[in-house]
């Protein structure tokens, strides 16, 4: 595999989101130029659509990862899917599961990794 | 508390309605009044899937909201009404009077708004539109979270987008 291929995907969401969580994907595993972001800041729902159609054909991604499912990137994206349902939106999308993708995982096992990683963790026993 | 918030906001229900507002104001119901989504269940669907479960949606024309108004007021929950412009806002209010208070949450760049704040942007007609609001008595302001500060709308109309 070259570096330019792989699981594409746009990452859409509030403010610098996108752009940090794909900034730790690239330090993690060079991989970050798999994922598109886009952000929603200062922008219509008309211009946050086309933000992200136009992301989708610049990476060549059918799959979107979004912040909030009650996000407006999430419902913009399930309003597109409804004429175009071969696209794969996965929403309160996280690092892990971010990780997970670019290295090959499909969409089923990468939100599964998200799960798993998610807990609060207890105290050391003493402390 | 009762129907307490009414809001222009161009991305209807989003992050920042249903959390920014829903959890620290403790909503209990949106009322969107919109009249493309009112007839279209799929839009709908779309909203109420983004909506948590214990914060319940209702979707209205300007008439039919005007005629619950008093339904809405009289809940002992806390609501928030939700247009996604001005010219819907004006509308409604000229049936309802006692809306007394109309706050601009995000109206977003689009060719001939000028920016006024960082999440507002008004074309002149719109600015007309919410001087009109004021001249009836309404209060108007922008504030896009409760804990930021509201801005009265004549701060709002001479801003120059940074604020």
């Amino acid at each position: 595999m070259t570096m330019s291929e792989g699981p594409r995907a746009v990452v859409a969401g509030h403010g610098k989101f996108a752009e940090g969580i794909i900034s730790a994907v690239q330090q993690i595993t060079g991989m970050g130029h798999l994922l598109t972001p886009v952000s929603n800041t200062g922008l219509t729902p008309a211009a946050i659509e086309t933000a992200i159609r136009e992301a989708m054909v610049v990476a060549n991604a059918r799959v979107v990862f979004t912040d909030l499912p009650a996000g407006s990137c999430t419902a913009i994206v399930r309003r597109v899917s409804k004429s175009s349902p071969d696209i794969t939106l996965v929403t309160g999308v996280t690092l892990p599961t971010l990780l997970a993708y670019v290295m090959g995982a499909s969409i089923e096992e990468s939100v599964a990794k998200g799960r798993e990683a998610l807990g609060a963790v207890e105290p050391p026993r003493g402390a | 508390m009762a129907l307490e918030y009414f809001r222009i906001d161009d991305r209807l229900i989003h992050g920042q309605v249903v959390v920014g507002w829903g959890q620290p104001c403790n909503l209990g119901f949106l009322v969107l009044v919109d009249d493309a989504v009112v007839d279209s269940e799929w839009e709908q669907e779309l909203y109420k899937m983004g909506a948590p479960p214990e914060m319940d949606l209702y979707f209205d024309s300007i008439e039919s909201a005007a005629r619950r108004i008093a339904e809405y007021r009289a809940d002992s929950r806390n609501g928030l009404l939700l247009t996604g412009d001005v010219t819907t806002m004006a509308a409604l209010q000229a049936l309802v009077p006692q809306v007394q208070v109309v706050t601009i949450g995000g109206i977003h760049h689009k060719e001939g708004r000028t920016a006024r704040l960082r999440y507002v942007f008004l074309t002149p007609t719109e600015e007309q539109e919410l001087r009109a609001l004021a001249a009836r008595g309404v209060t108007v302001v922008a504030q896009d979270l409760p804990n930021t500060p509201a801005v009265p709308l004549e701060d709002v109309l001479i801003g120059d987008g940074t604020g």
